[in-house]
């Protein structure tokens, strides 16, 4: 099997927004096999590490089979949320397109 | 019974454009309109208008789209559920009536909702036990009883269908969480019984599906090169049959998609646990719903499983937590990151020789265009101009209003090629805060009040 280098946002769509202090970002695919992929590969450690500067708190993860979805909570994400915060991105309504910003090793099927 | 009933979404936010619920009633067959004006933080803006002023603190918006829609309305049969009424959803209901007089429209049922507004009982309900406690931090809310600027409980589809069984054509509330203006009309049109929490949830995911209008039609939606027509984009509408199975579609002719992706990528939004939706109705299973293309523009969604609601309301609570204010500039090249660096530093350099300084979480210094909105994530860019941001919060209102003076003057002090002050000095503007708790169910009464033309 070989595998290729990609762009999470090639092959998966994503929506975000605030959950208080925090934000919670969608991602989902369009197939099993990719849903298969996403659930090994997008753990909450790498979630974590991607969002290094944006994420101060934990982060969780759900799964959504139904959807061939996975919802990230990305704690403390927001500098402070709400009317609190100062950031442009308050209500973290750009996270899901810098989520599909990860570069992905993905294999490559025919 | 009827074997379908239409409802519409108008209305995802406070703010949100009047051609919305124009062309809704409009363009197309419908049976309900449903409105959310409300957000986390509006019930707090809301009390404090009504402070001012005793017939103040509701929606205006939902008074002017009346305005423009009261004759296809009345014509029409459309019936409508708004949470527009804030913290005084009386005086809404009598601006509506009003309104309804001055046009000439007879024999229109405006009715409200009441009891969720608690801002009142807050010392009784502490002194009786109750610690609201804040549901992030375990705080009790004792610890900001002097700042608390608007209380209240998430209601449900409950009594939206009580007022619609009193007679009602308009309902107006105050805070009924935003699936329920969806809920509702399905709960009276189609008899359930307020235990058949499949039913209720399936209503829950509809009323979730289009509570932010067209952000399940095409509206920030990943793939939007294939969004045809944004101009023209088509609020969605729920075609609900009494099983529970609904459709996600929009009128004819309207701009916009809806595939299953849109409606997945909405289902998605401000989502917690997916298998736990909490609600005052049920608890709704958002991972068993299954959702099917059905032809143009249209999604089926079927199988929802929900449960039982948990025991106690959720309140909203919010308080007065200090002042923040937030300037910007323009800083053209050449350099320009390095220059806006610099006038970051003049900026905080210039209040602390005045005695004015911040703690760092106070301070915000961003440079719009170099990729602050995923920073870390995109390499930083070195483009021709960006956007300086600079921002403080404090406590101390005088700090704020300080800080707000000291921006300007670098347009004749700092580095060249510093412009776009149009906006003039930055006004420290008050913070609130958000304490979300719970609250037993026994305790919260609801009413309904239906006032004829």
């Amino acid at each position: 099997m070989t595998v290729g280098k990609t762009r999470l946002g090639d092959f998966a769509m994503a929506r975000s927004g605030d959950k208080g202090d925090g934000s919670n970002v969608g991602v989902f695919v369009q197939n099993e096999a990719d849903y298969e992929f996403l659930v090994a590969f997008l753990t909450p450690e790498r979630v974590k590490q991607h969002f290094g500067h944006i994420c101060h708190g934990e982060v969780v993860r759900f799964e959504a089979p139904n959807m061939l979805a996975l919802n990230f909570l990305l704690g403390d994400s927001l500098g402070g949320g709400g009317s609190e915060s100062l950031l442009t991105d308050a209500q973290g309504k750009t996270h899901g397109l810098a989520l599909l910003e990860m570069v992905v090793e993905r294999p490559e099927r025919a | 019974m009827r074997d379908q009933v239409l409802v519409a979404n108008g209305q995802g936010f406070w703010g949100d454009s009047i051609l919305g619920p124009v062309r809704l009633v409009r363009e197309g067959p419908l049976d309900y309109l449903a409105l959310d004006y409300l957000a986390e933080v509006t019930m707090s803006i809301m009390q404090k208008l009504k402070s001012r002023d005793p017939n103040a603190g509701y929606a205006t918006d939902f008074i002017r789209m009346l305005d423009r829609t009261y004759p296809d309305l009345a014509e029409k049969g459309v019936k409508v559920i708004a949470n527009a009424g804030g913290v005084n959803p009386r005086a809404c209901m009598d601006a509506a009536v009003q309104l309804a007089r001055k046009k000439d429209i007879r024999g229109l049922r405006v009715g409200v909702v009441l009891g969720d507004d608690i801002l009142t009982r807050i010392p009784e309900l502490l002194a009786s036990g109750q610690d609201l406690a804040n549901m992030d931090t375990g705080a009790p809310l004792s610890t900001v009883a002097d700042k608390i600027t608007s209380a209240n409980v998430y209601i449900g589809a409950g009594p939206v269908a009580e007022c619609l069984a009193a007679g009602a054509d308009i309902v107006i509330g105050g805070r009924i969480t935003d699936p329920a203006l969806v809920a509702g009309p399905l709960l009276h049109e189609f008899g359930w019984s307020a235990q058949d929490y499949a039913k209720l949830a399936a209503a829950t995911v509809a009323g979730h599906i289009v509570e932010c209008g067209p952000q399940c039609t095409g509206g920030n939606f990943t793939a939007w090169r294939e969004v045809r027509d944004f101009v023209r984009i088509g609020y969605p509408i729920i075609e609900a049959h009494p099983d529970g199975s609904f459709f996600v579609t929009k009128h004819p002719g309207t701009g916009g998609l809806i595939d299953r992706r849109t409606v997945i990528s909405q289902l998605l939004y401000e989502m917690g646990d997916p298998n736990r939706y909490l609600g005052p109705d049920c608890t709704a299973n958002f991972a068993s719903a299954r959702i099917h293309d059905a032809g143009p523009d249209r999604v089926r969604v079927d199988g929802v499983e929900g449960a039982p609601p948990p025991e106690t309301y959720k309140v909203s609570i919010s308080y007065h937590s200090g002042f923040k204010a937030v300037g910007q500039l323009t800083v053209s090249g050449p350099d320009a990151v390095d220059k806006a660096h610099l006038c970051a530093e003049i900026v905080f350099g210039r209040l602390a020789l005045d005695g004015v300084t911040f703690a760092e979480h106070e301070k915000l210094i961003e440079l719009v265009g170099t990729g602050v909105c995923h920073a870390g994530i995109v390499p930083a860019a070195d483009p021709p101009e960006v956007v300086l941001r600079l921002g403080v919060k404090s406590p101390d209102r005088a700090k704020v209003d300080r800080f707000g003076m000291e921006i300007v003057p670098l347009v004749t002090s700092g580095p060249p090629g510093v412009t776009g002050f149009a906006g003039g000095r930055p006004k420290a503007t008050e913070i609130i805060s958000y304490w979300p708790a719970l609250l037993p169910r026994e305790l919260v009464e609801t009413s309904v009040e239906v006032q004829e033309v």
